[in-house]
């Protein structure tokens, strides 16, 4: 493995740091104000796509900028695990750019430039994160994004708004506090903060102070992941625009959490010292709980957003319990599942958005026959539900088979059960979706009249991007090699099959 | 022994008992003025215990005089001396400040009883 | 070079005199002096700074007096750190000074200026004496000029001011009986002398009473829960400028004096195992950091509520001590200048505001972030850093604080300093969510009006920027009953003189917050040095 100086990870963090500055003073003249967006996602995901090649040969891009603490730098690296959501969520950047567009204007909302501006600030805080050498960076860019994010949950200015974006923040803020607190307690304890595949942490710090740690660290990222009984915040935070609630509450924020998760099993603690705590047990059980319990509750839901959300809460479950299983097929499910939800779910979020922006429907039961209005957004829904499910040749199911072959690993019958069961349940919350708006008919849908090409253009590489996924899970920017790479960081192991 | 603890030590016990006194005054009394007389009291005892620590039986003046010599144990130690005209000029100063203050107070609320003006700033803001 | 120490004082009191005497002829060349003596106390203080670094302490003696007969001045890292956040804090709030004066005490600024700089003579001579009686004079002067500037406020503050000249009289009174009983058990005054003589007197009565003594009276003079009485008050009915000025450095120097005592005149040894002050100093340190963030929580005067997060803050400096290890003490003192930025630029935008709207209720704040885009970012800056966002400077001295109660093994601090950022997370958002939000219809004129009593409509608009700076006569009695202020003047963003000094703040609150390890390597490190060993 070869170290190289690059300041293409930096870059990568910056570009839309600095979109944002020139977004907020071109806020008069609003297309010049979204070239900026769209230039700045372009160029992130050119950065990021540039390192690779590199990273899957086996180089790893570091680059130290400042000290922040005597002994630790504010320190950028770039390996598989980092190389892997940072890729999704830049690439998902690019279209919720244009779907922004689309959508903002749409509505006419206002505080276009505010959401703009925030918008780019928690990309880079969201590349920052991924790009992270140390847990003070990490947990610097993670603070950031929170921070960041709480503008666009108020977006609205109502009432409602505000008291969601308090609560919001009381969950954020204890969530990075509990991160600050550990990472002083592992600075003290390991000396070092620095990220290792296969974890620096040891036994001989002693039970007590690495129980501690690992609650306190689970405290804070189980916040961002939704894990319950932490996620009480996600679905109200759906009141902020749609295109917030795609990328940001169903990609880069939440898995956000879930990569702090990732980061904590396979890079502070190591696989084998959390078996042998016992600590990734008790992750794994919170894990299979929130899986059901949420797919549940998104039965009851009417409002479409709402459903979509708790559908996101169960599906970052099943990321974190493949995680918190310990077992290299489960990891790289979990990998491979933060990819392939990314796409479906994004996909299901931009097909709400389009259509509340362009019929004003919000709930579950007045989409009956909107399918023929707008048949292109409900296919895609289509794709994206029956992906989440579980069904084969669409991302979802490449996912769910490692996940599930990791749980059969792990010598867990039960978490195998679990996931079947919540992939029954998946089907029974979003497919009725679809047949009620193809299958049924009702009054007011005008035969053939679909969204704006700004929405509808995102939405169909969206879903191609599923199925794309599914059928060829390396063929798109080698996602599976580089979840491999990742999981043979962590564990060790290489995996002689390839993709299915 | 318990004779010369109380005898012999007399001037502590006087100064330590102007300090309570002063303390007193600045905390029990509800008048700013006497707060003021109070602080007066507290900072003289400081200044008493400064120069009764520089005094020397037989001592004298700390200018040089022939007939005593060079002897140190002849004068009394100038340094606390200086240092307590340094402290009253400080102390006077306060005091005049003090004193500029309960003018504008009294000017805007027409006393000097700390519950008065407390209650007339409760209820007119 | 090696008249640096004393260079710096002797420029702010000969500023203070020039002042005064240029304000009595012109206004405006007072305000001159002043700027240009504080700009020079700044850039020598910068010299300090850069020399201390390179070339190691400077040790100046009075009249080439040595001690311990002469007064001795001492630059070393930790005082030239101290006297570069105060000629820092001084600077910007002499730029932002006039224009704030002009509005808030009209007809007085040409006491204001003398003022300033007799404060930041005191301060920075207390920084820079080596001698503990000399400490004890310098006290005194800043607390004088402080008075000054504080009484001017409203009509209440006199009452507050004065409640602060008690308890600040009797906390001068204990740390000069405190030296007292030092000298009389060993013989000097000397800073140095007195650290090299007292070890053999450890056990000696006096030697104990003294620390107590001397730790009590500045603790009083820095608000040190519970002595924190005074402050709320004075800092809430002050003038903007007085505020933004003494409530970023004032008790902060007292926490230095603290610092210094606990360090270089009685060893850390004594301090924390014979006569264990810091571990008291922790402990009450704790409660204040609780008592000030709920009582901060309370308020909807924003002026209030920063004047209880200073107790609070001022608390995270004394817990520093209170841990006593090299990153405790770090945490604290990087906290004094942490809080030196953020507490100044939060009281300068409160200034700001009221220039601008009339306004101090933080409820009657929607609207602001649209009105005064430059001075909501900047105010947005320093209230996620009271928080603890990284990476802006107030994340560092927290985490720093967090490294020394895991090195202490003191979970309950450890919590306390958890606990405390979550509740300041709740008065600061809150603030954060109303300037941000759209005003409802009227809202932003009308209190603006109804803030300002009629009496200040009549009495103020009296005194025009051209007449002469009223030295003779003082203001009239109707002035007084509104504190002299005028109603709100009109315009969006805050005046360029005053948006300068919020901006530079802001931007330096995120450069410390970067670069704090250049702070903490160069110049903290070798301060703490004597408690690592």
């Amino acid at each position: 493995m070869e170290t190289l100086l690059d300041l293409r990870p930096l870059f990568a963090i910056l570009v839309s740091a600095v979109a944002a500055v020139a977004i907020a003073f071109t806020g008069r003249n609003p297309n010049l104000r979204e070239t900026w967006s769209v230039l700045a996602a372009v160029t992130k995901f050119a950065l990021v796509a540039s390192l690779l090649p590199g990273v899957l040969a086996g180089e790893r891009y570091e680059v130290d900028l400042v000290q922040l603490a005597p002994g630790i730098e504010l320190g950028l690296r770039v390996d598989p695990a980092g190389l892997l959501f940072a890729l999704s969520a830049s690439f998902l950047w690019i279209l919720t750019c244009f779907y922004s567009i689309g959508y903002m204007r749409g509505l006419d909302e206002g505080k276009q430039t505010r959401f703009y501006a925030m918008l780019a600030s928690c990309l880079s805080a969201t590349i920052g994160l991924c790009f992270s050498a140390n847990v003070l960076t990490f947990v610097i860019f993670y603070e950031i994004l929170s921070v960041a994010t709480y503008p666009l949950v108020t977006h609205a200015g109502s009432e409602k708004a505000y008291r969601i974006g308090r609560q919001y923040l009381v969950y954020a803020i204890t969530a990075g506090i509990a991160l600050v607190a550990g990472t002083a307690l592992i600075h003290q304890t390991a000396g070092t903060l620095d990220f290792q595949a296969g974890g620096f942490l040891d036994a001989g710090a002693g039970t007590g102070v690495l129980w501690t740690i690992f609650l306190l660290f689970m405290l804070g990222f189980g916040v961002k992941a939704g894990v319950m009984p932490l996620h009480s915040w996600l679905p109200n935070a759906m009141i902020a625009p749609t295109p917030v609630s795609a990328l940001l509450h169903a990609v880069a924020v939440v898995k956000a959490g879930v990569f702090g998760f990732v980061r904590l099993v396979g890079f502070i603690f190591g696989p084998e010292l959390l078996g042998d705590m016992g600590a990734a047990a008790l992750l794994a059980a919170f894990a299979a709980a929130t899986i059901l319990i949420a797919s549940c509750i998104a039965l009851t839901k009417d409002d479409l957003k709402a459903r979509l959300a708790y559908s996101t809460v169960g599906h970052l479950s099943y990321i974190v319990l493949g995680v918190a299983l310990l077992v290299p097929h489960a990891l790289l499910g979990a990998a491979l599942h933060m990819v392939t939800h990314a796409a479906m779910k994004i996909t299901l979020f931009f097909c709400a958005g389009a259509i509340y922006v362009h019929t004003g429907k919000k709930k579950v039961s007045e989409l009956d026959g909107i399918g023929r209005q707008m048949p292109f957004t409900l296919a895609a829904f289509g794709v994206g539900a029956v992906g989440l499910a579980g069904v084969p040749l669409i991302g979802g199911f490449v996912s769910k088979w490692y996940l599930a072959a990791g749980s059969v690993d792990a010598g867990g019958l039960f978490f195998l059960g679990v996931l079947l069961l919540s992939g029954l349940l998946n089907a029974a919350y979003l497919v009725p979706i679809v047949t009620r708006a193809f299958f049924r008919t009702s009054e007011g849908h005008p035969a053939f009249n679909e969204a704006s090409l700004f929405m509808v253009v995102p939405i169909g590489i969206t879903a191609a991007l599923s199925i794309l996924l599914g059928i060829h899970p390396d063929g798109l920017f080698r996602f599976f090699s580089v979840a491999e790479a990742m999981v043979a960081g962590i564990t060790g192991t290489t995996f002689a099959g390839g993709a299915p | 022994m318990t004779v010369d603890l109380f005898i012999g030590r007399y001037p502590y016990y006087l100064v330590a008992l102007l300090l309570i006194i002063g303390l007193y005054g600045i905390t029990r009394k509800r008048n700013m003025l006497k707060k003021v007389i109070g602080m007066t009291i507290f900072q003289t005892s400081i200044y008493l215990f400064f120069i009764q620590g520089a005094t020397k039986i037989g001592g004298t003046i700390p200018i040089f005089d022939p007939e005593r010599g060079l002897d140190p144990a002849q004068y009394l130690n100038p340094l606390p001396q200086v240092m307590i005209l340094t402290a009253i000029v400080v102390g006077v100063a306060i005091t005049g400040v003090a004193l500029s203050l309960l003018l504008l107070i009294y000017r805007e609320y027409g006393s000097l009883d700390e519950d008065t003006v407390l209650r007339k700033m409760r209820e007119d803001p | 070079m090696n008249q640096i120490p004393v260079l710096i004082p002797a420029i702010l009191l000969f500023t203070s005199f020039a002042a005064f005497f240029g304000g009595m002829i012109r206004l405006r060349w007072g305000y001159a002096a002043t700027l240009l003596g504080v700009a020079a106390s700044f850039l020598v203080s910068m010299a300090g700074v850069a020399h201390v670094i390179a070339n190691g302490e400077i040790r100046y003696h009075l009249g080439g007096w040595a001690p311990p007969v002469g007064i001795e001045w001492v630059l070393d890292p930790l005082s030239a750190f101290m006297v570069a956040i105060v000629t820092t804090i001084g600077l910007l709030v002499v730029v932002y000074l006039p224009r704030s004066a002009r509005f808030e005490i009209p007809g007085k600024e040409a006491f204001a200026y003398p003022s300033v700089a007799l404060l930041l003579a005191g301060l920075t001579g207390m920084c820079l004496t080596g001698d503990v009686f000399n400490l004890y004079v310098f006290l005194e002067i800043a607390a004088l000029a402080a008075y000054a500037l504080l009484a001017v406020g409203d009509r209440r503050a006199p009452v507050a001011v004065f409640r602060y000249l008690v308890f600040g009289a009797v906390g001068g009174g204990f740390y000069l009986l405190g030296v007292g009983f030092l000298y009389f058990s060993a013989g000097t005054l000397n800073m140095a002398d007195l650290a090299e003589r007292l070890p053999e007197l450890y056990q000696s009565r006096a030697v104990i009473a003294a620390a107590v003594l001397m730790v009590t009276g500045l603790g009083l003079k820095m608000a040190l829960f519970p002595m924190h009485l005074w402050l709320p008050d004075v800092y809430n009915f002050a003038p903007s400028a007085s505020a933004g000025l003494i409530a970023p450095i004032m008790t902060k120097v007292s926490a230095y004096a603290i610092i210094r005592l606990f360090l270089d005149v009685f060893h850390p040894v004594f301090l924390i195992e014979i006569l264990p002050v810091t571990a008291f100093i922790g402990w009450l340190a704790a409660g204040g950091i609780l008592f000030g963030s709920v009582m901060a929580m309370a308020q909807t005067d924003l002026r209030r509520m920063l004047a209880y997060s200073s107790v609070g803050q001022i608390s995270y400096i004394a817990l520093g001590i209170g841990l006593a290890n090299p990153f405790g003490l770090i945490g604290g003192l990087l906290h004094m200048l942490n809080h030196a930025l953020m507490k100044g630029v939060l009281f300068l935008i409160g200034g700001a505001i009221r220039l601008r709207t009339g306004l101090v209720e933080v409820p009657e704040f929607a609207g602001l972030g649209r009105k005064m885009p430059w001075t909501m970012a900047s105010f947005t800056i320093a209230a996620l850093a009271m928080v603890g966002i990284p990476p802006t400077a107030g994340f560092f001295s927290k985490y720093y604080l967090l490294l020394g109660s895991v090195d202490a093994g003191n979970w309950i601090f450890f919590a306390i300093i958890i606990v405390s950022s979550l509740l300041s997370a709740v008065y600061f958002f809150r603030v954060i969510e109303m300037i941000y939000r759209e005003p409802e219809e009227g809202v932003i004129s009308e209190p603006a009006v109804a803030a300002v009593p009629a009496g200040a409509m009549a009495g103020g608009g009296g005194h025009g920027d051209s007449l002469p700076p009223g030295l003779g006569g003082g203001p009239r009695h109707d002035d007084r009953r509104s504190g002299g202020a005028r109603p709100p003047e009109e315009g969006g963003e805050a005046p360029g003189t005053m948006l300068l000094p919020i901006l530079v703040l802001a931007v330096l609150i995120l450069l410390v917050g970067i670069f704090n390890v250049l702070i903490v390597d160069r110049l903290l490190e070798p301060v703490v040095a004597p408690l690592s060993g």
